[in-house]
């Protein structure tokens, strides 16, 4: 199995290494040339939802990968990865998402919390991160904090507004490979 | 058991690979954002005027920053002087994401800087060194850039500045364990933090390159010589056409180890800025605050 880091801009690396610690192969995605191999999954990280959008954008990967995930490619947006996926931007996920929803770099904050599919606590890091407002069909919720919806799944699209590149623990990624 | 100290790092982080360009006012900031900058830093002038300016330089308005935190979605960072824990304070109760201690603006004590761990909202703070970072870091920088040389556009510095921290952070790898005690006196830092660099190879906090870079062939050297994410301050809107600017450097960064697109991108981007040789430099704001 070879999963695609998207790694326009942002916390790519982290995801490169929880991988690597899983036994999986990965490449990173900065450009088109890049894209186009050959995969079996793509990983959207956290950074900045503004810039990854435009360099998609203008880099002309955006096109291409709505279809592809449209056409099932298996993806999982963590972040600004998650913001990429919602109805405003890529729209391939029936989510819509309140961005920067707890505020500035003081809301951010760490949380044990449950995760549906996945026995015991995970540890989840919050920073400056979104929640989804509203699910549409087919969306199944996986985890919510406070009653904010921080995690769900739709098809092969799975998303999580905190970063569990950040912490050792390997049970998030591994439930995205199980669906590649 | 949230810690604030592991949150502001886990910000560097997701700035990582990105353009922290430096703005004076909520349109500039626009401009920043729209070209694809991953935060902006808010000030009053930018380093070249400062320089320009001469007389002391402080913290900005607090008006005027707030004014760009609302104008942009993207995390705004705001400098204060070295040492000067009021105007910090200042920053945090406006909610600043990210605070410069900046040797930009006219240092408040020429002994102490900041205890940082004393605040919720994270630092960045210049280094020339490894010693310099990793005693910002011990003091509880959570971000670290090279001082270069503000306002002058010219990379020379920052080059200097990456490439004797890479070389340094190699050396301390090659070291053997029981030569860490002397290094760690030498370098004046906490055992601890010397051993982690020893162990992974890299600074405990995100690294970005500063001061002088003016081009997207600048800011892709800082970033293949080893540099995390670069910040532009007077670069940017001190050039002839500072949107498309900005844009060349944000795809800079991205793909920085791409000659072919790094042409491109350099292609047609009107007259950087003037910029001042290192030989005319009146004024070292690297040397302050060691």
């Amino acid at each position: 199995m070879r999963i695609a880091i998207l790694a326009l801009q942002g916390a790519f690396e982290e995801h490169r290494q929880t991988l690597l610690k899983l036994g999986v192969e990965s490449f990173l995605v900065r450009n088109l040339a890049d894209y186009q191999r050959e995969k079996d999954g793509m990983i959207i990280p956290g950074g900045e939802s503004t810039t990854i959008l435009k360099l998609l954008k203008d880099l002309s990967i955006f096109e291409p990968l709505k279809k592809d995930i449209e056409q099932g490619l298996p993806v999982f947006g963590t972040c600004a990865g998650l913001i990429m996926l919602d109805d405003k931007h890529l729209g391939t996920m029936n989510i819509t998402v309140k961005r920067n929803a707890y505020g500035r770099q003081l809301g951010s904050f760490f949380f044990e919390g449950d995760f549906d599919g996945i026995n015991g606590k995970i540890p989840m890091t919050f920073i400056r991160a979104p929640f989804i407002e509203k699910c549409g069909d087919g969306v199944k919720i996986l985890s919510t904090v406070n009653g904010n919806i921080v995690a769900a799944q739709q098809g092969r699209q799975l998303v999580t507004a905190f970063h569990p590149e950040l912490n050792d623990d390997l049970r998030v990624h591994e439930y995205f490979l199980k669906m590649c | 058991m949230e810690n604030r100290e592991t949150l502001n790092r886990n910000l560097a982080q997701m700035l990582k690979g990105g353009v922290i360009m430096d703005v004076t006012t909520p349109e500039q900031a626009k401009i920043a954002e729209a070209a694809g900058a991953c935060a902006v830093m808010a000030l009053e002038k930018i380093p070249a005027d400062i320089r320009a300016a001469g007389g002391v330089a402080r913290m900005s308005d607090p008006k005027m920053i707030k004014s760009i935190q609302q104008a942009v979605s993207i995390p705004v960072m705001a400098k204060c002087r070295i040492g000067h824990f009021v105007e910090a304070q200042i920053l945090e109760a406006i909610e600043i994401d990210y605070i410069d201690e900046s040797e930009v603006l006219t240092p408040a004590d020429d002994i102490f800087h900041i205890d940082k761990r004393k605040f919720k909202v994270p630092f960045v703070c210049g280094a020339r060194d490894l010693g310099e970072a990793l005693r910002r870091i011990n003091e509880g920088a959570t971000m670290i850039r090279t001082k270069g040389e503000p306002g002058t556009g010219d990379v020379i510095q920052a080059v200097r500045h990456l490439r004797k921290m890479q070389s340094e952070i190699r050396r301390i790898k090659s070291l053997s364990e029981d030569e860490l005690y002397e290094a760690a006196k030498q370098l004046q830092v906490p055992f601890d933090l010397v051993n982690f660099v020893h162990e992974n190879g890299k600074l405990p906090v995100v690294n970005f390159a500063a001061g002088g870079v003016a081009t997207p062939a600048d800011a892709a050297l800082m970033m293949q010589l080893g540099a995390e994410g670069v910040f532009v301050g007077s670069g940017i809107f001190k050039s002839g056409n500072p949107e498309k600017r900005a844009q060349a450097i944000v795809k800079a960064v991205t793909n920085y180890d791409k000659p072919e697109i790094l042409a491109e991108l350099s292609e047609d981007l009107g007259g950087a800025m003037v910029g001042i040789n290192e030989q005319e430099i009146q004024l070292l704001m690297a040397e302050r605050g060691k």
